[in-house]
């Protein structure tokens, strides 16, 4: 046994002196120090990597047998969409793969929402946080590029339609607008063109930059350290060794406590996965069950469920402004109702982080924006003549939620200073 | 509190307002009942399997429904040789586009298609295919409640009858056919459970799967979570 160990730790050392391998596994692992007072809400950052992982294998095991390609086969049916239902019919466990893949896309972005939320809550992007969070941003924008590009590989009616729509709005430019959206396209309408260059970024460059924005995204948290539900440093009170007296080993603490998480998370995938994979037609949409046809322009095309809120305050702006078209205005509403997130950092001028310590004004207003936020997905998936209990008409909510959106955003330099917090502990609490 | 809160978040999703609702009747749920299944296969290929292709389902897969490959080969298959092709169809798209005005489009998915906010994929079939009516104003003589100006005449039309649009909306039989109604509306429902069979013929084994799956992820979670508190003992 002793002979064993000599060579293994022979090996370790061999390795050590030429790659920092045990220097790494205590950086990030067993001497990365995190507060020992996580909550439900820190699960969601590890369930990300694990839904990314989930993203990365079944998609290698996909493009195998996926074809880009959008010609007609001997029935009439377009190649690609036919070769989605052979992975669903010919290749072995290849439902699984595939089902796996389009749940994950949803649980991505479920996992990548509360992820967010945790950090609106604990106040996570405050100094020293700010590129973590700006790094996870362009995950974010990433992961909606990946998203939207994976989605028109299927070609049904909706990845047609909603590429269609999505590459038409930048058409909505002055002046270059048309030039570049045929451009994107690659041709006139979404054709073989499109799908192609969908296909390699979404398998190839889409992916690459999402790994590296992770990895930055843990190496700048790893160097400031994790916030907590507290949101106090626990690195201002240390021990004779320099350990955070709050702090307590990522291994095997919070290794042991995210198996439990994934477990967890894997029995609600399962659920979906094995018992309800179209997610009632919002995971995988009913109408892309129809090949994409060019000369049928479905009734009434939604973007899935994990766009909608955007779509929204796309579809909110119906005033042309400074003699451009309205579609432009919607277009960039869409595009800083994403990018708004990116400067939290600088409008939040609380003197607490968490909401355990501020006061009702912040908790009334972001309880109003989580309820809008959430109204404003509901109408991005409806018609824009949908009407609440048959009368209530969708469309103005919309608007108005669309505006109380940038508010609360706008405004929140002013508000979160006025507010009334209560002062933050010395230490974290184990509540 | 939080109760109260996730209420009140949720409140307006819960209360989806029901739009303008297509009325469907329920497809009979005939997914495990073999008997069905291969009544369904027998209608298909005879009648479906001449316009429409189903092009992504292999006849040597009906297996599934307690088929062997003789069987398949003797009683179902007269558009092609081998028992591992997919069921294909001889008529050619253009000249179909010229018959019907559309292409009849492949029937393999179709059941989950048809599914929307209005009722699932089967129930829109099975509504679907009860009910055409005479309407000398199209065509081919047929129009249909829920597809208005469908280009398909009746197909079953020899053993449903003749239905007209009677007052109120409502569909009579005028003419008989070589089925009752009762009859009828059963051999329909088989009809629509191969095709909803024939849309994810793996979905009956996924939902075995995934008790096993869930049992397993549950034992696992037991030994996860002991570990958990094992390590967190000293954690306050």
């Amino acid at each position: 046994m002793s002979k064993v160990n000599a060579l293994l730790q022979g090996t370790l050392d061999w390795v050590d002196a030429r790659f920092p391998l045990t220097a790494n596994w205590k950086a990030h692992l067993s001497e990365y120090y995190a507060p020992k007072n996580f909550n439900f809400w820190y699960f969601f950052g590890s369930l990300a990597i694990l839904v990314l992982v989930i993203q990365i294998v079944t998609g290698i095991f996909l493009t195998m047998h996926f074809k880009p390609d959008a010609s007609l086969n001997a029935s009439g049916v377009p190649v690609a969409f036919a070769s989605v239902e052979y992975i669903m019919r010919d290749v072995s466990w290849g439902w699984l793969i595939r089902y796996m893949h389009s749940t994950g896309a949803s649980a991505f972005f479920i996992v990548v929402y509360l992820h967010m939320f945790r950090g609106l809550i604990y106040g996570s992007y405050r100094k020293p946080r700010e590129l973590i969070w700006l790094f996870g941003i362009g995950i974010f924008l990433c992961l909606m590029g990946e998203a939207f590009f994976g989605y028109l590989l299927p070609w049904g009616q909706m990845s047609f339609w909603g590429a269609q729509v999505i590459v038409n709005l930048f058409s909505a430019i002055p002046v270059i607008g048309p030039d570049l959206s045929i451009w994107l396209r690659g041709d006139y309408v979404v054709g073989d063109a499109t799908l192609n260059r969908f296909f390699a970024f979404h398998v190839i460059a889409m992916p690459l930059v999402l790994v590296g924005l992770v990895a930055a995204h843990i190496i700048a948290l790893h160097e400031v350290g994790s916030n907590n539900p507290d949101g106090v440093e626990i690195k201002k009170k240390k021990d004779a060794n320099g350990v955070p007296l709050d702090g307590i080993p990522f291994h095997p603490y919070y290794t042991v406590k995210d198996i439990v998480g994934v477990i967890v998370f894997l029995m609600v995938f399962s659920v979906i996965v094995f018992f309800m994979p179209e997610g009632g037609g919002y995971f995988l949409e009913y109408n892309n069950f129809d090949p994409a046809d060019p000369l049928k322009t479905p009734p009434h095309i939604a973007p899935v469920w994990y766009f909608t809120p955007y779509y929204s305050l796309l579809r909110a702006v119906t005033y042309p402004l400074l003699g451009i078209d309205a579609k432009f205005w919607g277009v960039v509403a869409m595009g800083a109702g994403v990018v708004v997130f990116a400067f939290l950092p600088w409008l939040d001028r609380s003197p607490v982080k968490s909401i355990r310590y501020r006061g009702s004004l912040t908790k009334t207003l972001l309880a109003i924006w989580i309820v809008g936020f959430f109204i404003l997905g509901f109408l991005g998936t409806k018609d824009p003549a949908y009407k609440f209990f048959g009368s209530i008409p969708g469309a103005p909510v919309a608007q108005v939620l669309s505006v109380y959106y940038f508010l609360f955003f706008l405004t929140m330099p002013i508000w979160s200073s006025l507010d009334r917090c209560q002062p933050e502990p010395d230490r974290v609490t184990m509540k | 509190m939080k109760k109260l809160l996730f209420a009140v978040l949720f409140a307006p999703i819960v209360a989806l307002a029901a739009g303008a609702k297509l009325h469907l009747d329920t497809a009979p749920d005939k997914a495990n009942d073999m008997a069905a299944l291969q009544n369904g296969a027998k209608v298909f290929v005879n009648y479906c399997l001449n316009c429409h292709s189903a092009s992504y389902m292999r006849y040597n897969r009906l297996k599934d429904v307690g088929l062997n490959d003789d069987q398949i080969r003797d009683n179902l298959m007269f558009t092609a040789d081998k028992v591992g092709e997919p069921m294909r169809i001889a008529m050619q798209r253009n000249d179909a586009k010229v018959w019907f005005g559309a292409a009849p489009p492949d029937l393999t998915v179709i059941a989950r298609a048809r599914a929307s906010e209005h009722g699932s994929g089967a129930d829109w079939l099975y509504t679907y295919l009860r009910s055409f009516y005479r309407d000398e104003t199209r065509p081919t003589g047929w129009n249909n409640v829920i597809f208005e100006n469908v280009g398909m005449p009746h197909v079953l039309w020899d053993l449903q009858g003749d239905q007209v649009m009677g007052e109120g909306h409502k569909l009579k039989l005028v003419k008989p056919g070589k089925m009752k109604p009762q009859e009828y509306d059963a051999m329909v429902g088989d009809l629509v459970a191969y095709l909803k069979y024939m849309g994810e013929p793996v979905s009956e084994f996924r939902k075995h799967l995934g008790v096993v799956v869930l049992i397993f992820l549950a034992v696992f979670f037991v030994f996860a979570y002991a570990l958990k508190r094992e390590f967190w003992k000293d954690i306050h």
